[in-house]
């Protein structure tokens, strides 16, 4: 297994705890994972941090049987590109979900999980994965 | 000046276990345990979740309905579990990242067995009357260890509840709490041990039902209250009999426990326990009700406070999942897929 170093988890953690992303304030272009530059703007852009609602949809997915030592005790799991609600594609799990329940299309939320982990006594990377949306709660 | 619950969040994880699954792997009789200990089934963790998951969806439930806070103006976040996924770097400190309270807070995990969260509650009391911060958080979170055939396997389980404490903007008002601590071995886990150990019998008469009894007992002669004032009351919940139990010896009636007992359906959340109890209770309360809670942790202590719920409950209890929506959110496992899931999750 590869070594991450603890700056490589901080490095990262705020914008996979609170999908945090930027925007262009001069076009309005949204980015995950957040840039520095607008690629349209250029140096007329105006980048801001923003902060995603956590709401989108399944772009494309595929499913994991034969996955990277980190992630082979998830296995079968659902990849997925999940296109935010504010535009940008975000490669996530899909959660709470069996592989044959998932389809393009599918509104999902996110939430917080657990990554991966280094080994028993390594830095735990926690963030955003997708769960397929559920509104019925709003009856109860 | 007031002080009490600005807002509060649920979490239980969407997997169950029946008593039937556990029973038949160790050759126990099913029935006698559903009897004697009042419970049906238990929630089960996902494989990428643990006390800092489940405790930061609960938390990002109670700052739905505390819509009025900024996470910038909670001052403090405390933690409280008995199953903190490191040993050495707070939950607390991924909780407060993850709601977007860094930096300028305090933060610190808690442990008192399953009452270290009310622990929290009367701290972020004191610091939002003594004018130090103007909100506070705690959480009570457990994904709960047991020994593979121990009796706790049937109980120990997995959930959250997260409450923010201030001074306006109250949906409960915390008009008073009283503690009751004792030396008391009837659980524990020992540094490195895998899953804790109890005193079986021991864990009821010296040491439940001597801090809960007295604890709640003191609070209501501090207060002048007695049970008939308080339309509900919610205990700690290591099973469905001991809270019943409690209450009877209190003079309570079955319908002020019955809708807190959440214990039936989704286990012993350990932290989460009493304070998912209460969260079930403000989800269906009305306003001007009074609640007692009384919290219970091993080792031992309880802290019981007199809670009142204000006119603000009915707006904000439906911006955020109910506790009865996650008990009824459930994907059943058998004891295959758990014993997997509780072996890989430690490593």
């Amino acid at each position: 297994m590869s070594h991450i170093a603890p700056p490589a988890h901080w490095r990262r953690a705020k914008e996979r705890y609170r999908l945090l992303g930027s925007k262009c304030e001069s076009c309005g272009s949204t980015f995950f994972p957040p840039t520095k530059v607008c690629p349209k703007c250029r140096r007329k852009g105006k980048i801001v941090q923003t902060e995603f609602s956590g709401k989108g949809k399944i772009y494309s997915y595929t499913i994991i049987h034969s996955a990277p030592k980190m992630f082979e005790k998830y296995t079968p799991y659902i990849l997925a590109l999940v296109e935010l609600e504010e535009g940008p594609k975000v490669m996530s799990q899909i959660v709470d979900c069996k592989p044959e329940e998932v389809k393009i299309g599918l509104n999902v939320e996110v939430c917080f999980r657990k990554l991966f982990e280094q080994d028993e006594e390594g830095v735990i990377s926690y963030g955003f994965k997708f769960r397929p949306a559920d509104d019925s709660w709003k009856g109860l | 000046m007031k002080v009490g619950i600005v807002g509060y969040g649920a979490y239980i994880p969407r997997y169950r276990i029946r008593v039937e699954d556990v029973a038949r792997v160790w050759g126990h009789d099913a029935e006698s345990i559903k009897s004697g200990l009042g419970i049906l089934e238990k929630s089960v963790p996902s494989l990428d979740e643990d006390t800092a998951t489940l405790a930061v969806e609960a938390a990002r439930n109670a700052l739905k309905r505390a819509k009025d806070v900024k996470p910038s103006e909670i001052g403090a976040v405390y933690v409280g579990s008995e199953s903190h996924p490191y040993a050495v770097k707070p939950t607390a400190a991924t909780v407060a990242e993850a709601l977007g309270i860094v930096p300028n807070t305090t933060a610190a995990d808690l442990e008192f067995a399953c009452k270290a969260a009310t622990a929290g509650i009367q701290a972020c009391m004191g610091l939002v009357k003594g004018g130090y911060i103007k909100y506070g958080m705690s959480v009570g979170a457990d994904t709960a260890q047991s020994a593979p055939g121990d009796a706790l396997e049937y109980t120990a389980s997995a959930g959250a509840a997260a409450y923010i404490i201030g001074g306006e903007n109250l949906v409960a008002e915390i008009e008073d709490t009283f503690s009751y601590t004792q030396d008391v071995p009837d659980f524990w886990r020992r540094e490195g041990a895998p899953y804790p150990r109890h005193g079986g019998r021991f864990t009821g008469e010296p040491a439940y039902f001597e801090h809960v009894i007295k604890a709640s007992k003191g609070l209501m002669e501090k207060l002048g209250t007695n049970v008939s004032d308080y339309r509900y009351a919610v205990f700690h919940m290591p099973n469905g009999k001991f809270p019943l139990r409690a209450a009877k010896i209190l003079g309570f009636t079955t319908e002020q426990v019955q809708p807190s007992l959440v214990v039936e359906k989704i286990g012993n959340t350990y932290s989460g326990s009493s304070l998912l109890g209460l969260a079930a209770v403000l989800d269906i309360a009305k306003a001007g009700e009074r609640i007692l809670l009384t919290s219970y942790g091993s080792g031992a202590g309880s802290d019981s406070f007199s809670i009142r719920v204000t006119d603000l409950i009915e707006e904000r209890r439906n911006l955020a999942p109910s506790v009865r929506y996650y008990i009824e959110r459930k994907e059943y496992i058998d004891y295959a897929l758990y014993a997997r899931s509780k072996c890989l999750y430690r490593g």
